[in-house]
C-alpha cells in the first residue's frame, strides 16, 4: 500500500493523539493548544477528541505551568508540554534544568520525570533577535535530558511517539517553517528509537551531518555537489543527546571527510562535540580537518540581508565541502 | 475605579489638538504598515496598535520628555508618541539601515534612547521587571523621572509581575505599571486566564495603589497617569493602572480572530477615541472642519514621507552582522 503524504504538523498531532488514546496518563498542556487549536495548528482538533481535562490551555505563565507539569510527571502522569517556541522556554529553564533533569539523581533513583517538552525551535524568517535562537546544544549540555530535533514528518511522528513513551525527560524540537512540509507517513503504527542517526543520502566522497531544518541545506548542497560528480553522504542526527557518533564515524571511515551544518551558535555547539569525538575515535580516517557551518556568533538581526548572512546556506556548504576535498574554486 | 469622569476636568483646545493629531498619526501609520505587510515590504511578526491610541495620547500629556517608556512588541504607537520619527519607525519596519534600530530590531524592537524609549521587547512580561530597573536607576541617580512600564493583559499572568511588584513596593521605585488590557492575549480572553479578572486588583497583594481606567478616553488616561506620576515623583512609589482598551485588528498579521465576534469589535469602534476627539474639537471648541482637514493632510503627508524614506533608504551593510554585539570593538568572534 502506498504511503500517505501528510504535513509535519499532522504527523506530530497523530503521534500525540495515538499516545493519548493508548495511555490515559498522557496529556497536552500549553498556550493556545486547546481552543485556538494551537498557535501553529499542531494540536488542531485535539480538544474536541480528548476534552479540556487532557488538552489544557494555559495563561502565559511558562515557569508556572512547566512546574505543574513537572510535578505531575513526578507523581504518575506523563505530560506533553508545548511551548509556542523554545525562545519562551527560557523562563522555565529552571524547572527543566534544575528539577526535571536532576530529580532522579537527587532522589537516588526514586523520582523520575517522564515528560516531553516540545515546540518549534530556531529561526523562522525575519523575527529578530529574541525569537530566533536555536537551543539544541544548550539543552544537549544537560545530563538527565534527552534531546531530539527532527527534520521531516516521518521522523517526527516516530520519534515523538518514542519520546512520549520514554521514562526520562525529553526535549523535542521542531520548526515553524517546517510545519507545512509534507512527507510520507505510513498508516500503520511505528516507532523510531531515540539515539539513532539516519543516513538520508548515501555517498562516498564526503560526509555532511545536520539536523532539523538545516537538513534542507545539507541535502541541497549534496544535490549541487552531485552535479559536479561529488557524492556526499548526508546524515540526519535526529537525536542530539545521546549523540549517535557511531553512525557518523562509520560514514567517515568511508569518506574520510566531515562537514557539519547546524543552526547553533558556534561556541560549544553540536558540531564542537561531534568534531571532538570524531577526531578522537576516527583520527586515522580523516583526510582533512572536520569543518562546520553554524549560525553567526551573534544575535540574529531583522534585516533580510543580515538574516541571510547569519544562517548557513547551500553555497557556503558547497564551498566548504570543496575545501575539505582540496578542490579548487 | 477612577472617581473622576471625563467631564470633571477641563483640558484645553491645544491638548485636544495634540491628542487628535498624535492619535491620527498612530492610526494612519499603522494602517499603512498593515498594507505594506500585505505587500511583503514588512516581514516577520507585526503587531498593530490600532484602537489603543488614546493610551499613548494620555500618557504623553501626563509625563515629561525625560520620563522613560518601555513596552512589549506592540510598540509602534508608543515609540512614535515618544518622539521617534515615523520615518525612522517605517525604515525599521522595512529593515533599513536608517531605522530606529538600524534595521536590526524590526517591528518588535523599536528603540530610541535619545527619546527615552527603551524598547520593544519580545518575551512576554520581561519588560515589567526591566521597567522597574529603569526606575531604580532614576531613583539611584536622584532624578525625578519616572518609568512608564507597559505590558499586556496576557503578560499580567507571568510570575515576573509578582516579583517586580514586590520589589518595586519594597524599594518605592518611581515606576508606573501600565497594563494595556485589550482583553486578549492572542486568542485567549482575560476571563480564561485567571480567577482575578480585574487586573488592577493584583496590586492589592503588595499594598500598591491600583486603578482601573477607561483606555478609550485620553482624558481618563491622562488623569490616572498624572496622579500616579505625581506620587512616584514625590517618592511615593509605584502604581498599577489597568487601562481598558481594545485592539481592532488581529493579534498579529496572521490571526483569523475566531475567538471574538464582529459585533464586539464594532462596539468598541463606536467609542473610537480619534472620532471622539475630533467631535470634541468641532463641537465644544468650534474648530472649523477646514482646520481638521489641515491636520489630516499633514498626518497623511507625514506617513507618506515615511514610506518614501524607508523605500529609498539603504539596507544595512553585510558587515553589520557582527556589529552591535559587543561594545568592545575588537571582540574576537568565532568565525569558522
Ligand atoms: C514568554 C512568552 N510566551 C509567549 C509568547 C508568545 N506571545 C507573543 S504575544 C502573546 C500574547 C500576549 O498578549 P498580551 O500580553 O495581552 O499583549 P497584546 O498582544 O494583547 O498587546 C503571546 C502568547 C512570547 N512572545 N513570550
Ligand atoms: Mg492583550
Amino acid at each position: 500500500m502506498a504511503n500517505r503524504v501528510i504535513q509535519f504538523r499532522e504527523a506530530l498531532r497523530e503521534a500525540m493523539s495515538e499516545e493519548m488514546r493508548r495511555d490515559e496518563r498522557v496529556y497536552l498542556m500549553g498556550e493556545e493548544v486547546a481552543e485556538y487549536n494551537g498557535a501553529y495548528k499542531v494540536s488542531q482538533g485535539m480538544l474536541d477528541e480528548f476534552g479540556p481535562k487532557r488538552v489544557i490551555d494555559t495563561p502565559i505563565s511558562e515557569l508556572g505551568f512547566t512546574a505543574v507539569a513537572v510535578g505531575s510527571a513526578q507523581n504518575g502522569l506523563r505530560p506533553i508540554v508545548e511551548y509556542m517556541t523554545w525562545n519562551f522556554a527560557v523562563l522555565p529553564l529552571d524547572q527543566i534544568l534544575n528539577t526535571a533533569s536532576k530529580m532522579l539523581a537527587m532522589s537516588g533513583g526514586q523520582v523520575g520525570c517522564p515528560i516531553v517538552f516540545r515546540g518549534p525551535n530556531g529561526s523562522a524568517g525575519q523575527l529578530g533577535a529574541q525569537h530566533s535562537t536555536a537551543f539544541e546544544s544548550l539543552y544537549a549540555n544537560i545530563p538527565g535530558l534527552k534531546v531530539i530535533s527532527v527534520s521531516n514528518p516521518y521522523d517526527a511522528k516516530g520519534l515523538l511517539k518514542s519520546a512520549i513513551r520514554d521514562d526520562d525527560p525529553v526535549i523535542f524540537m521542531e520548526s515553524e517553517v517546517m510545519y507545512g512540509d509534507k512527507g510520507e507517513v505510513p498508516e500503520e503504527e511505528y516507532l523510531i528509537p531515540i539515539g539513532k542517526a539516519d543516513i538520508k543520502r548515501a555517498g562516498s566522497d564526503v560526509t555532511i551531518v545536520s539536523f532539523n531544518k538545516m537538513m534542507k541545506v545539507a541535502l541541497g548542497a549534496a544535490e549541487e555537489l552531485a552535479k559536479e560528480n561529488i557524492n556526499a553522504e548526508v546524515i540526519d542526527l535526529r537525536t542530539i543527546r545521546p549523540l549517535d557518533w557511531h553512525t557518523v564515524l562509520e560514514s567517515v571511515k568511508k569518506t574520510n571527510r566531515l562537514v557539519i551544518v547546524e543552526e547553533q551558535w558556534p561556541f560549544a555547539s553540536v558540531s564542537s562535540e561531534l568534531a571532538y569525538t570524531i577526531q578522537k575515535e576516527g583520527f586515522d580516517y580523516l583526510d582533512a580537518p572536520v569543518r562546520r557551518i553554524t549560525s553567526a556568533d551573534a544575535p540574529m538581526h531583522y534585516a533580510p540581508n543580515l538574516v541571510a548572512a547569519y544562517l548557513p546556506d547551500v553555497p557556503r556548504t558547497v564551498k566548504l565541502v570543496k575545501e575539505v576535498m582540496y578542490l579548487k574554486k | 475605579m477612577s472617581t473622576t469622569t471625563k467631564e470633571s476636568v477641563k483640558f484645553t483646545k491645544e491638548t485636544y489638538l495634540y491628542w487628535y493629531e498624535l492619535m491620527l498619526l498612530l492610526r494612519k501609520f499603522e494602517e499603512k504598515a498593515g498594507q505594506l505587510y500585505g505587500m511583503q515590504k514588512i516581514r516577520g511578526f507585526c503587531h498593530l496598535y490600532i484602537g489603543q491610541e488614546a493610551l499613548a495620547a494620555g500618557c504623553m500629556t501626563a509625563t515629561k520628555p525625560d520620563d522613560t517608556f518601555i513596552t512589549a512588541y506592540r510598540d509602534h504607537g508608543l515609540a512614535i508618541a515618544k518622539g521617534i520619527t515615523p520615518k525612522a519607525c517605517m525604515a525599521e519596519l522595512y529593515g533599513k539601515a536608517t531605522g530606529c534600530s538600524k534595521g536590526k530590531g524590526g517591528s518588535m524592537h523599536f528603540f530610541g534612547v535619545k527619546e527615552r524609549f527603551f524598547g520593544g521587547h519580545g518575551i512576554v512580561g520581561a519588560q515589567i521587571g526591566t521597567g522597574a530597573g529603569l526606575a531604580f536607576a532614576e531613583q539611584y541617580k536622584g532624578t525625578d523621572s519616572v518609568s512608564l512600564t507597559f505590558f499586556g493583559d496576557g503578560a499580567a499572568r507571568q510570575g515576573m509581575l509578582h516579583e517586580t511588584f514586590n520589589l518595586a513596593m519594597l524599594w518605592k521605585l518611581p515606576v508606573i505599571f501600565i497594563c494595556e488590557n485589550n482583553n486578549y492575549a492572542m486568542g485567549t480572553s482575560v476571563q480564561r486566564t485567571s480567577n482575578v479578572i480585574d487586573i488592577y486588583k493584583l496590586a492589592d497583594a503588595y499594598e500598591m495603589p491600583g486603578d482601573s481606567v477607561d483606555g478609550m478616553s485620553p482624558e481618563a488616561v491622562h488623569e490616572a497617569v498624572a496622579r500616579a506620576v505625581k506620587r512616584a515623583r514625590e517618592g511615593g512609589g509605584p502604581t498599577l493602572l489597568e487601562i481598558k482598551t481594545y485592539r481592532y485588528k488581529g493579534h498579529s498579521m496572521s490571526d483569523p480572530q475566531k475567538y471574538r465576534t464582529k459585533e464586539e469589535v464594532e462596539e468598541y469602534k463606536q467609542r473610537d477615541p480619534i472620532e471622539y476627539t475630533r467631535e470634541k474639537l468641532v463641537n465644544d471648541f468650534k474648530v472649523p472642519e477646514s482646520e481638521i482637514e489641515v491636520i489630516n493632510d499633514r498626518v497623511k503627508a507625514e506617513v507618506d514621507e515615511s514610506v518614501k524614506f524607508a523605500e529609498e533608504s539603504p539596507w544595512p551593510s553585510d558587515d553589520e552582522l557582527l556589529k552591535d554585539v559587543y561594545i568592545q570593538q575588537d571582540y574576537p568572534f568565532i568565525v569558522d
